[in-house]
């Protein structure tokens, strides 16, 4: 019989739990209308930066092309002209397309980009009707002109890219280009 | 036919009607609160996006399954399968019919009417009855489906609901006995007429605790609600007898559910606690009072009450396994409730008042738990 009573004394806290949850604030966030604030560095929908200049960060190195384990990315680069400096280097991506149903978020191309030119940002509704409509094309994702983001980079690396970046060639870069952190180089005498 | 027989006639009918649709309507309301307060106590916040706070949310529910397709397995008996969902539906209705929501009849355009459908003398003995016949909807439909896991949700249940009635009806005769009577109308009078210290009056529960301790445990398992819900085990068997069922079909046996907890909630309510009586001021001083003392709003509130503890139950405790069932029913609500049954019958012979009863019930309890105590055993040492 003691057991009994002791079965029902846990019954009756299991009662008074819920109850009490009951008259708690529901942890719910309603989505449409609110949304929740996410990590700076959560890796969502890509977007390609600008320049304060209004020119393409993007160099069309094919890099994230390379690195993309996804084969998410395509990317068809054609050569900057004095007439049509699109980017500050000697190429830029005529053609830019991700494929986001293909992509899986690791964001290895954002790490291998020399220029910060791609990155993740917190955009992750990405929903469509269509697989037409989810191969993204560079007008997406490039960032309207007039505004000169550098997007999760400076949630990454909290030093801002040196301002030789600007004037990326081609001629130099870093082991950060491929997403290795600026480290000094192991084997001496090999260059960077 | 007499021209007083045929307006009792209609009268009848008009009144089973409107407590048709009242039911069904609270049915619909139901899945609602139970969704929104289920919802609550998990810190969710339920469906809100039908209407304002979502309350068109069971139109949209009723809807969708009218339109649904009207899935029937190949090998299924048509027949029986399409019956078996009407059978519940149609026993748990009816089963409301002798509930009285008020204590007298009112008068109204100088017709006299009585809050109740009907009022038998055997009104329990109808309610018992009727409220057995639904197994053979969840038998039918389990059976007629041809799929292994309806047919063992509907043995599972089959088993349950004959186990626990036994239980329920012992819970239930040890309260009618003080009352003397198988018509709800006097279990109600008995209640609000007399006082509690003085006569043998008083809401039952104050005189019955075990009684009514017993017949709710028995009830949720009636229903076969959570954490009695095994008949529709999801995890085991699918859903139970309703796996075949889709559309409207399922809503039907969806119905008998819910309308089957109004029906025991009910008869929690009027049995144990005074029906449709409210506060314990005199009802001549005017309709303030009147509307104090009794009524169907007291009646509502109570039951409503009931169905929260049903959805706090199903949010709260977890399924018991078929063993536990068995063991809850057989050794413990059983002999528990003929105990009682026992000790209300010794005061009943010797017409103790129902403050009386109490202090038997209590003693009695008080007497199991020493003897418990005395009896126990060793403390078995754990091998696991
Ligand atoms: S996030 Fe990963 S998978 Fe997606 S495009 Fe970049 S490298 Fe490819
Ligand atoms: S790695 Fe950066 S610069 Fe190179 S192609 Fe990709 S986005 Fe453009």
């Amino acid at each position: 019989m003691d057991e009994v009573i002791n079965d029902l004394i846990a019954l009756g806290k299991g009662l008074s739990i819920t109850f009490r949850n009951m008259l708690q604030k529901p942890v719910t966030i309603t989505y449409p209308e609110n949304k929740r604030k996410f990590p700076a560095r959560t890796r969502g929908r890509h977007v390609l930066h600008r320049y304060e200049d209004g020119r393409e960060r993007c160099v069309g190195c094919l890099l994230c092309q390379g690195t993309c384990p996804a084969g998410a990315i395509y990317i068809e680069p054609a050569e900057n002209t004095k007439e049509n400096q699109v980017s500050a280097g000697e190429r830029h991506a005529r053609v830019f397309d991700v494929d986001l149903l293909r992509c899986i978020y690791c964001g290895h191309c954002e790490l291998a980009c020399p220029t910060n030119a791609i990155t993740l940002e917190n955009n992750t509704a990405i929903a469509g009707y269509t697989r037409e409509s989810l191969l993204i094309h560079k007008e997406e994702l490039l960032e309207p002109k007039g505004t000169a983001t550098l997007g999760s980079t400076q949630a990454w690396d909290p030093k801002p890219p040196s301002p030789s970046a600007a004037e990326f060639d081609g001629s130099e870069t870093s082991s950060a280009a491929v997403g290795q952190g600026n480290r000094p180089s192991r084997q001496p005498g090999a260059g960077h | 036919m007499t021209l007083e027989a045929l307006g009792f006639f209609v009268g009848v009918v008009i009144k089973a009607v409107l407590f048709s649709v009242a039911l069904l309507t609270g049915f619909a309301y139901m899945t609602y609160g139970e969704r929104r307060i289920v919802a609550r106590m998990q810190w969710r916040v339920g469906p809100n996006k039908v209407g304002p706070w979502g309350l068109l949310q069971p139109a949209a529910d009723g809807i969708k399954l009218l339109f649904k397709e009207q899935l029937q397995p190949k090998e299924a008996k048509t027949f029986l399968f399409v019956l078996a969902p009407m059978i519940s539906l149609v026993v748990a209705l009816s089963a409301y019919a002798v509930i009285p929501i008020d204590k007298d009849p009112v008068n109204l355009f100088g017709y006299s009417i009585e809050p109740w459908v009907s009022n038998p003398s055997i009104a329990v003995l109808y309610l018992l009855g009727i409220s057995s016949l639904g197994v053979y909807g969840i038998i039918l439909g389990g059976w007629a489906s041809n799929n292994k896991y309806a047919l063992l949700g509907a043995i599972r249940s089959s088993a349950q609901v004959i186990s626990y009635e036994l239980a329920l009806g012992t819970a239930l005769v040890s309260p009618l006995l003080m009352v003397g009577s198988l018509s709800f109308r006097d279990v109600v009078n008995q209640q609000l007429d007399h006082s509690y210290l003085t006569g043998d009056g008083g809401w039952l529960i104050l005189a019955q605790p075990v009684a009514f301790f017993l017949y709710w445990t028995a009830a949720v398992a009636e229903v076969n609600r959570a954490p009695f819900d095994l008949p529709e085990a999801e995890q085991e068997l699918g859903a139970g007898y309703h796996t075949e069922y889709s559309g409207m079909k399922f809503a039907m046996f969806f119905m008998a559910e819910y309308v089957n907890m109004f029906t025991v909630s009910s008869v929690a309510t009027t049995v144990f606690l005074g029906g449709p009586g409210g506060l314990p001021v005199d009802e001549s001083q005017g309709l303030l009072f009147r509307l104090l003392a009794h009524g169907p709003h007291w009646f509502l509130l109570k039951v409503y009450f009931f169905m929260f503890v049903f959805i706090w139950l199903r949010a709260t405790f977890p399924r018991f396994r078929y063993d536990q069932l068995m063991r809850i029913g057989w050794q413990f609500l059983l002999p528990l409730g003929l105990i009682n049954l026992g000790v209300t019958a010794v005061g009943v012979a010797m017409q103790w008042k129902s403050y009386q009863f109490t202090l038997a019930v209590a003693s009695m309890l008080v007497t199991l738990i020493a003897l418990s105590m005395l009896n126990r055993k060793p403390e078995q040492p754990d091998h696991h």
